[in-house]
């Protein structure tokens, strides 16, 4: 069961949202797409969704046009939308049963509501009105409500945005035992979410796609050296760095240092760096590299 | 489209939406048929509802666009339009689920005046002795008045995310076709158009069923009018995608 996108435009006043993508997702596929905030992963979900139309191009969920039978398409895709809008007045159930009755499933829908309820995690919410809960059984509840007609392909948008870590962590253990046999795309705007869950990315800037890879040559691909921040017992000047090996650039902040080394294996000779300079290394971490920085290598790269 | 209608039946009835609506159109109409002086029916004296049937379109005009308001106003603004639009259901599914659960809601505040009906043909001297086609015919009236009411409110709820613009553009255009076209009608006096004003005045047509005469062309007026305003509504959802 697939997904495939042919050179898809939305234009929003004279605004371009997403400018021209293509791209084709097959089943057993986990995609994230990743980009920074107003890029237009949404907009690409909705109309994948069926929910607005584009102003030119085409995409087709299993064969089928949007443009034609966008009724049948909902049948087959279980969405999220971004910032997860739910019935807050309903009974987790009630909700539940509702979403079954409008998918018309086939079965019991009592059945595959509790179903759904233990896959989840919900039970012992069950009982609960959707207002009474946290963000995170939410958040489940509208996964549950994207899953419950055991959709070929899943939309989910932004899925973990506004959980705390451990909430994160059950949802993407989730997201990944479903994503065995369907198809998922799901949107992030956090480059280590989508490291975690999916096993290609498609970056889209600004309306277009800058690059689509599988997340390992991907990560490959950006992965040029580590920066590491290093906190020393005594003060060392910038010039003494000089000594160090694999140093590709040093910033001083507030005291700790920012190093950026040209390989991983590199930080072992920071280590040999205090021995010899007489210094003690009472802390170091390694940082992060955010979006921003990959949207960098991965736009001059290209050039 | 029965999935839509039973939810919204349901919200209606587990808040107190519904109650209050119910209990509001009886204890308002009651007031005026029983308590008010000059407009009571002691006063009155004569076994009729005429009172009830003068008062309850002005009722409906404020509780209508009340309870219609917040159908797609406030799905719109919670983005749970977006769960059922992404459903396998059509637009117009959702629209006639979400008007017939609203048109029950207006049967289900009818029903309980039907005790005044009760009183009223008890008291009657001899028992029985009113108009009984006559007020079949208004409550039939009624009925399609506050058909033609759900459908103005939800075009208008649907128009907006502001349930408070909603309401009172909901209220203004129930407003403009039961009574205001008929005072522009005294304006203009005798205008060309005027025949066509007329047809197009949910009063005219109201009054002609509370005749007790069932005419084809009221029925023809009130559901094709009804029809106009959920299509435009559908116009208006469609427009999203745009």
């Amino acid at each position: 069961m697939s997904v495939k996108v042919d050179s898809l435009t939305k234009i929003y006043g004279s605004q371009r949202a997403i400018d021209s993508i293509s791209f084709e997702v097959k089943s057993g596929e986990i995609v994230g797409f990743l980009g920074p905030n107003g890029a237009g992963k949404s907009t690409t979900m909705k109309i994948i969704s069926c929910f607005t139309l584009p102003t030119s191009g085409n995409a087709f969920v299993n064969g089928i046009d949007i443009l034609t039978d966008p009724v049948e398409i909902r049948r087959n895709i279980g969405y999220l939308p971004e910032h997860n809008p739910l019935y807050e007045d309903m009974y987790i159930r009630e909700y539940l049963l509702f979403i079954a009755q409008l998918h018309k499933i086939s079965g019991s829908y009592s059945k595959r509501v509790s179903e759904m309820i233990e896959l989840t995690g919900l039970t012992p919410e069950r009982h609960k009105k959707i207002q009474e809960l946290s963000k995170g059984f939410k958040q489940r509840v509208g996964i549950a409500q994207a899953l419950i007609h055991n959709p070929d392909v899943l939309l989910l948008d932004e899925p973990t945005s506004g959980l705390d870590p451990n909430q994160v962590v059950d949802i993407r253990k989730l997201i990944v035992d479903i994503g065995k046999t369907k198809t998922v795309i799901l949107s992030s705007h956090i480059m280590q979410e989508v490291q975690a869950m999916c096993n290609r990315v498609i970056i889209i800037n600004e309306g277009k796609i800058v690059a689509d890879d599988k997340t390992e040559s991907l990560v490959a691909k950006t992965d040029k050296g580590i920066l590491i921040q290093v906190e020393f017992k005594k003060a060392i000047k910038r010039a003494d760095l000089n000594k160090l090996k694999g140093l590709i650039h040093a910033e001083n902040q507030q005291g700790k240092w920012l190093l950026k080394l040209n390989h991983i294996k590199s930080r072992e000779f920071v280590f040999e760096f205090a021995v010899q300079t007489g210094n003690t290394i009472l802390e170091m971490s390694p940082i992060r590299e955010n979006l921003e920085q990959v949207f960098q290598q991965i736009t001059n790269t290209k050039q | 489209m029965f999935a839509i209608y039973l939810k919204e039946i349901n919200n209606f009835f587990s808040s107190i939406i519904a109650y209050v609506v119910i209990i509001v159109f009886l204890v308002a109409n009651g007031v005026f048929l029983w308590l008010l002086p000059e407009s009571n029916i002691f006063d009155f004296g004569y076994a009729s509802l005429d009172q009830l049937f003068e008062l309850a379109p002005w009722v409906f005009m404020f509780l209508v666009p009340a309870i219609t308001m917040r159908s797609f106003a406030e799905e719109r603004k919670s983005g749970t339009l977006e769960i059922i639009l992404s459903k396998p259901v059509s637009d117009i599914q959702i629209i006639l689920g979400k008007y017939f659960a609203n048109l029950s809601l207006v049967l289900f505040a009818l029903l309980p005046s039907l005790v005044y009906f009760f009183s009223v043909y008890q008291m009657a001297s001899p028992v029985g002795n009113m108009d009984i086609g006559g007020t079949w015919g208004s409550y039939l009236g009624l009925f399609f008045l506050g058909a033609v009411y759900v459908s103005i409110g939800l075009l208008a709820s649907s128009l907006s995310d502001n349930q408070i613009i909603s309401f009172i553009l909901a209220l203004f255009i129930c407003f403009f076709f039961y009574s205001l076209l008929d005072m522009l009608r005294g304006l203009l006096l005798i205008s060309p158009i005027d025949p066509f004003l007329e047809y197009l005045s949910i009063n005219t047509h109201y009054i002609s069923m509370s005749r007790g005469v069932i005419d084809s062309r009221d029925m023809i007026y009130f559901i094709s009018f009804s029809a106009l305003f959920l299509f435009l509504s559908r116009l208006i959802m469609e427009k999203r995608k745009w």
